[in-house]
């Protein structure tokens, strides 16, 4: 009789579609254990998020140098926002891995197009393509780049801002944000955005969100880097940190009124 | 079940740690492996050669940090045969990079590169789970590295010479074995830098005592300290 109930209880285990993971205890799919092939994936070591908006001369980026790992803090400058070519910039959030990833086809697909040595040079437009192309065969296959992607750059007086993210959804925008600054910085941006902006008011415009996702995303680290593209070129500006703000009345004695709340 | 310990798979729970100084890297670890809760090798040796120059810090399954290295000590053999000179501590790391991404769903270690070479002298890696690789000034890992957060935070510093690298990376080892149940045993030091490699070894004995430890002695009927009376009524 036990033998018959224990056979029961493998078959029933066999037939479950997802099981605790061996090493976080975590929901894990049943096909991960045992198959040879590779399915889905977990993000290890993450970026939060990046913020993207045009300006009157080209585009700005932002992101923090955080990497997260799981909720640990645990690296603090990662470069989260790279130059691709002469035209473009990629920033990510997601996993650090593919994303360095990501950088290595990009020079090699920069390297080549430099080979042909005719004159052209790959655009953000044809960049972005060529990541969604990318992003969208991987998840197809079962196996994305766990990445959210923002890309921007300049061509021939032609502004480009774009994003697109580990499923294959992309589009075209005048201000992008991905992760947490989708909820905490677009809503700012719709408000407060507007067309040929100068780089004072971008960069401005751009610490204010990242202050705001600063004291509510719990992955950010006060650690940013802010990066343009023009005509001219690419330039990310050295890691610097912003100021907090705590000296407000309401905070100094927030129970006051309910005594034992917070 | 409570044979579990008996098929568990074999994990250096561990503690890793990198750092450099001026002139070359410190790496350090512990040296428990368990099965389950059972410590099936109290004295192990996580601090891996892969080059005369290069060494690895494994952490996390023993079995999958083990295939790693001999991995990427086979191709780094051919490389300097080709190369026709020492490896460079970023060749080797991206070694571990590649087979840590690209088996990234079936593997489960935590890598801390070490070495010097002449174009970068001493120089830290640092290859987490899922393959990420980071240039870092000092890297910790494994399961004791949540202890030391904190303290190498504070702790570290730009510059060190040579002792005072080696005695972090002692105190740091001996602090996250203090609290991690998974980390003990000895603490192993490689030093490298242009003039070679040096091992060190710490016995648990001589670690120094920290909270709540006291200092070892023979028996209770050995005259240990001031104490007259060891037993009270």
């Amino acid at each position: 009789m036990l033998a018959a109930a224990q056979k029961d209880e493998k078959k029933d285990q066999a037939l479950k579609n997802h099981v605790g993971h061996p090493q976080t205890g975590r929901d894990c799919p049943f096909t991960l254990l045992n198959s040879p092939i590779s399915h889905t994936q977990y993000p290890y070591v993450t970026g939060t998020s990046v913020l993207g908006i045009k300006y009157k001369d080209g585009v700005l980026l932002a992101s923090d140098m955080g990497g997260s790992y799981g909720s640990t803090l645990r690296y603090k400058s990662v470069q989260r926002l790279k130059p691709i070519g002469k035209h473009t910039l990629l920033g990510a959030g997601g996993e650090i891995s593919d994303f360095q990833e990501i950088v290595r086809y990009l020079d090699e697909l920069i390297l080549y197009d430099n080979m042909w040595d005719d004159g052209n040079s790959l655009g953000p437009k044809e960049v972005h393509n060529y990541l969604n192309r990318l992003m969208y065969n991987r998840r197809n296959k079962f196996n994305p780049l766990w990445n959210t992607l923002v890309l921007g750059g300049v061509k021939n007086g032609q502004k480009y801002l774009g994003t697109v993210n580990m499923i294959g959804v992309h589009y075209e925008e005048n201000h992008v944000a991905t992760g947490f600054g989708n909820h905490l910085a677009r809503p700012i941006f719709r408000d407060e955005w507007h067309e040929d902006m100068t780089f004072e008011e971008g960069v401005k415009l751009l610490e204010k969100c990242m202050l705001v996702l600063l004291y509510r995303d719990r992955s950010a680290v006060n650690k940013l880097q802010i990066a343009k593209i023009t005509e001219e070129g690419a330039t990310i500006s050295e890691p610097y940190a912003i100021k907090t703000h705590w000296e407000l009345e309401a905070f100094k004695n927030p129970a006051t009124g309910a005594v034992g709340s917070w | 079940m409570d044979m579990d310990w008996m098929n568990a798979p074999h994990s250096m729970g561990t503690t890793i740690i990198g750092v450099t100084y001026n002139g070359g890297v410190v790496l350090g670890a512990d040296s428990r492996t368990s099965t389950g809760m059972y410590v099936a090798n109290r004295a192990s040796d996580k601090i891996t050669q892969l080059t005369d120059n290069v060494y690895l810090c494994r952490s996390g399954s023993a079995a999958d940090s083990q295939v790693v290295s001999d991995y990427v000590r086979y191709f780094l053999h051919q490389h300097i045969i080709q190369l026709g000179q020492p490896a460079t501590v970023k060749v080797t790391a991206n070694l571990i990079r590649l087979l840590s991404y690209n088996n990234k769903n079936t593997l489960e270690t935590g890598l801390i590169v070490g070495g010097w070479d002449k174009y970068e002298g001493g120089s830290i890696y640092g290859v987490p789970l899922g393959g990420t690789m980071l240039q870092l000034p000092f890297a910790i890992g494994g399961s004791g590295s949540s202890y030391l957060y904190g303290f190498l935070d504070q702790a570290w510093k730009e510059g060190m010479s040579k002792d005072e690298a080696e005695a972090l990376v002692v105190k740091s080892v001996s602090l996250a074995i203090a609290r991690d149940g998974a980390s003990g045993g000895v603490v192993r030091t490689v030093v490298i830098n242009s003039e070679g490699v040096t091992r060190n070894f710490y016995p648990g004995d001589k670690l120094p005592l920290w909270h709540e430890e006291l200092p070892l002695r023979n028996s209770l009927l050995e005259e240990a300290s001031s104490e007259a009376e060891p037993m009270h009524p």
